[in-house]
């Protein structure tokens, strides 16, 4: 089962390897990765997507709060998860093509933020699902390049993650 | 204090005499000299060992018998790499130790420089905690939050690693008088709710059994486990890093559980109906078949809620400090009876202790019974003794037959099984304590493995004594070759070692060896007798076994 974990870290050299390796060490696997200064410059932020059964996520957050660096852990709940990834895809795009891309791209609700002679790229902010979608519409066009973040995830409603 | 423009290297020197500490453990090498240098004007004694992995393992030792975190020193490169065995082995068994490591300058850390490893990173699934020091200023705060992360919570190795140039630097200076670390707040007292669920559990019970870990003698809590295990007359076992948390005559004390355990303790906790697993991880080495929990009450007691969960299943679990929950846990309860089930146990130590005495009759005179030995040792020692064990047969033999009293202390390498241990730990016992007896037990294997250690003790007036057993075999894993590969012995013969006594005569180290049962006491009191190091070389049967089945 895939589990969004965030976590509040010191914005100390080597705290990302130090969590880094412990996944590693410890065989959990990790989906994707994001991390981020806060508005305290001193925080950072970390958005860890990971598999496992209750066993292996009950041992990654106790393990993850035995690092002295870390200040928080908390596992969001599926149903009050609110996640974002970011895509920068770079397509083939002719003259002819401009218009359709376009309008996928008002359809998605993606940007364009870089236009060439014969490409344009596109950037889109969505969840993991919009985004294989958004992709799937771009890829008869030829896609030149792909490029995408880790997952960044808050809880819904007024409750917040700080220290 | 008012603070004072001195190098780092003096601060470092100013920092470990603000935390009381005497003695330290190390090696030097250039990256690390500046420190060494300014340590000549303090009062705390260096003690040059002969390999750093060693004065990794003595601070250990030293660590384990004062109970605060102690101190081991290392050069960059190779001299930290040496130190890593040392740091991981006590991580494994909740040592506090604070390594101090020399680092190349910093201009020249990420280029491969000469003598250069990053040791910080090498370390770390191996720390508690480490600290690369890059600004000169930080020294103190880092080496104030050192010891305390290394001595509370869970104790365990913490490293701080100081570039050369970063050691010369000059700063102004003012060790802290406290630490706050906002992510680190270890439980100390236990919940309230959950011990009073323990207690009612406890009162149900009519076999109940408590398994003392290491975390016992970790938290100091030998005296709270004997007035619970007294007043609620509840048996005891224990894990190897638990074995003296009771006296190992104490009348409710039924061995050692595991693998390589005592079939009375097996027997317990198989037929228990209630387990206090009192700072005990119950490892793989200790638990097999976690099917022996099925039907059985598990109350897990321990500073670390990490390791609620990962090894036993659990149904009540306390996280805080083990001598105070138990200290609490006694508070709600009322003294209870349960003879059945200690006379039940009592009976089955009585029949194995018969077999074993038959076994004994029966077998090879011609050589020393390394068993029987360690009966007849710890029958001389003084009460008041340090027993190390090195890792092998010889391990097995001293866990199953050493007998303590409450100040005794039995120290090996747990978790990590590191051999070579026993006669550096006995170096850095002695130094932490010259009242006791101390006696490092090592097989042919593991002595080889350390025995260069020998100069130290001799530098610096260390009295310990060592006993080497000699079956000329890696014993324990000719025993698993026997068992388990058709018998296939290989890499196993010890064949080429030299004579022990003519080791122990070349460091000018007195001793004698023993060939037979009958010469083991009067050896032995030689021995405890001796003022300065003495050495037995006792020649075991190179087919005694490790396996009691």
């Amino acid at each position: 089962m895939k589990h969004t974990i965030s976590i509040l870290v010191e914005n100390n050299a080597g705290v990302l390897a130090r969590i880094s390796g412990l996944f590693a060490r410890r065989g959990f696997n990790i989906h994707s990765l994001a991390v981020g200064v806060t508005d305290d410059e001193k925080v950072s932020r970390v958005t860890i997507v990971a598999n496992g059964d209750d066993y292996t996520l009950e041992q990654i957050e106790k393990q993850l709060n035995k690092l002295i660096d870390v200040i928080k852990v908390r596992t969001v709940k599926p149903d009050e998860l609110l996640e974002r990834e970011l895509i920068l895809v770079k397509v083939n795009c002719t003259a002819q093509q401009r218009h359709e891309l376009i309008s996928i791209a008002k359809i998605t609700q993606a940007k364009i933020s870089d236009i060439s002679v014969d490409s344009m790229t596109l950037e889109l902010s969505d969840n993991q699902p919009q985004l294989e979608n958004f992709q799937e519409l771009l890829r008869p066009y030829g896609i030149k390049e792909i490029v995408r973040t880790g997952t960044i995830a808050i809880q819904t409603g007024s409750a917040s993650l700080r220290i | 204090m008012a603070k004072e423009t001195i190098t780092v290297a003096a601060a470092m020197v100013k920092a470990l005499e603000k935390e009381n500490i005497k003695h330290i453990f190390g090696y030097p090498g250039a990256a690390i000299c500046p420190f060494f240098d300014e340590l000549l004007r303090s009062e705390i004694k260096s003690i040059l060992v002969r390999h750093e992995v060693n004065g990794g393992h003595s601070a250990g030792a030293y660590a384990r018998i004062t109970g605060k975190p102690a101190v081991c020193i290392a050069t960059s490169g190779p001299g930290a790499t040496n130190l890593i065995t040392a740091i991981a082995s006590a991580h494994m068994d909740s040592i506090p130790i604070v390594a101090i490591t020399g680092q190349v300058v910093s201009g020249l850390v990420g280029r491969d420089a000469f003598q250069e490893a990053d040791i910080t990173g090498a370390c770390e699934p191996f720390v508690k905690h480490s600290f690369l020091v890059k600004n000169a200023d930080s020294i103190g705060e880092v080496i104030k939050k050192a010891f305390y992360i290394a001595g509370t919570g869970r104790p365990g190795p913490v490293l701080i690693d100081v570039p050369m140039d970063i050691q010369k630097q000059e700063i102004e200076f003012e060790y802290p008088e406290s630490v706050e670390i906002r992510s680190y707040k270890p439980s100390f007292t236990g919940n309230k709710l959950q011990i009073k669920k323990a207690a009612e559990a406890l009162k149900k019970s009519s076999k109940p059994l408590i398994c003392a870990g290491g975390g016992v003698i970790a938290a100091g809590a030998g005296n709270e486990l004997k007035t619970l295990s007294e007043m609620c007359d509840i048996p005891v076992i224990s894990t190897m890093m638990g074995i003296g948390a009771i006296s190992t005559s104490h009348k409710s004390y039924f061995g050692m559980l595991g693998v390589f355990g005592v079939r009375t303790a097996k027997l317990a906790l198989k037929e228990c109906d209630l387990l206090i697993a009192l700072g005990a991880r119950m490892s793989d080495r200790s638990v097999t078949d976690s099917s022996v929990f099925d039907g059985t009450t598990v109350i897990h007691i321990d500073v670390d809620p990490a390791e609620i969960g990962k090894n036993a299943p659990v149904n009540i679990p306390i996280v805080g400090d083990v001598k105070r929950i138990t200290e609490q846990f006694t508070e709600e309860l009322a003294p209870m009876r349960h003879e059945e089930w200690q006379a039940a146990l009592r009976r089955s130590k009585q029949a194995n202790a018969e077999k074993a005495a038959e076994e004994l009759r029966g077998r090879n005179g011609s050589y020393v019974n390394p068993k029987s030995f360690i009966k007849a040792l710890c029958g001389v020692l003084p009460s008041k003794c340090v027993i190390c064990s090195d890792v092998g047969s010889n391990q097995i033999w001293a866990a199953n037959n050493v007998e303590l009293t409450d100040e005794g202390r039995f120290i090996t390498s747990g978790g990590m099984g590191t051999m070579g241990y026993a006669l550096p730990a006995a170096v850095g016992a002695k130094t932490a304590d010259g009242s006791a007896e101390v006696v490092a037990l090592c097989g042919d294997g593991s002595f080889q493995m350390c025995f260069m250690e020998l100069a130290t003790a001799v530098q610096h007036n260390i009295n310990v004594k060592v006993v080497v057993f000699v079956n000329n075999y890696l014993g324990m894993v000719r025993e698993l070759q026997d068992n388990n590969y058709g018998g296939r012995r290989t890499m196993v013969d010890l064949s080429g070692s030299p004579d022990y006594l003519k080791i122990a005569e070349a460091y000018g180290i007195g001793g004698e060896t023993v060939t037979s049962d009958h010469q083991a006491e009067s050896a032995v009191k030689r021995m405890a007798e001796s003022v300065k190091p003495y050495l037995l070389q006792v020649m075991v049967d190179s087919n005694e076994r490790s396996l009691l089945e």
